[in-house]
């Protein structure tokens, strides 16, 4: 049973959005993806802490959590914020919807995520944060003696 | 993000290079807006061969720029879109606003 971890943490400014990007890319290639699912892993990436730096933390900075682990299967890469929270996640989830209206959100940050990604949970609590769980499958291509 | 331009009667062609992300997304805006200043532009086409990358921060730079093109009754285009910028361009419907080209 192949298994690894990776723990990160980082401030929350647009420029680690790509460093986001790339750690998790550089995690995720260890289990021998195809090209297009990298660049799945990549953009649900950058929505999920691109969330966390304008919403979460109303671009006033903090420090965004991003776990990943991986196994045979795939991976499960959590971002997480310590933000102001989400009051309804249902609302939050339905494309096309932005608590940012007027700043040229496209409020498909969460419709993304679910369309790249097998699987995307969301826990939120107003004032203490909201904690991205999603899920890829990536069929096994591990060497063993990796 | 780099930002080439030119203007050929009222079509103005963009050439983006680089991510676009949340973290360009600001600087690629402004750009935009900037150029659509010109009133007599009533068609603008977005050359995206060279974006690498591209996220729902980007969606709402293209879906933007396309509502203040449309105000004016002008078009707009996307051109060069590579496999990765194409299927977030489909997975948002933008094809149904903006031509690919």
């Amino acid at each position: 049973m192949y298994k690894n971890e990776l723990h990160t943490s980082f401030l929350s400014i647009s420029q680690n959005e790509s460093l986001a990007r790339m750690i998790a890319a550089a995690f995720a290639a260890q289990l021998n993806p195809t090209i297009d699912e990298l660049t799945d892993i990549r953009t649900a990436v950058s929505e999920a802490v691109t969330n966390c730096i304008i919403h979460g933390y109303e671009n006033r900075g903090g420090t965004i959590y991003m776990d990943c682990s991986s196994d045979d299967e795939g991976i499960t890469i959590s971002i997480r914020d310590e933000g102001r929270g989400i009051e309804d996640v249902e609302l939050a989830r339905q494309p096309f919807y932005t608590s940012a209206a007027g700043m040229d959100r496209s409020g498909m940050g969460f419709a993304v995520m679910e369309a790249f990604m097998d699987r995307v949970d969301v826990e939120s609590e107003v004032g203490k944060g909201t904690c991205v769980t999603m899920r890829k499958h990536i069929s096994a291509r591990v060497e063993e003696n990796d | 993000m780099e930002i080439c331009n030119s203007k050929v009667g009222k079509t103005l062609t963009v050439e983006l290079k680089g991510e676009l992300d949340h973290h360009a997304a600001d600087r690629t805006r402004a750009a935009l807006d900037e150029l659509l200043k010109d009133e007599s532009i009533n068609e603008m086409i977005l050359d995206m061969r060279n974006v690498s990358f591209m996220d729902s921060s980007g969606l709402g730079v293209v879906l933007g720029r396309y509502k203040t093109v449309s105000a004016r009754g002008g078009k707009m285009a996307i051109t060069g879109a590579g496999k990765s910028v194409d299927r977030i361009m489909r997975m948002a419907g933008v094809y149904a606003l903006i031509e690919r080209r």
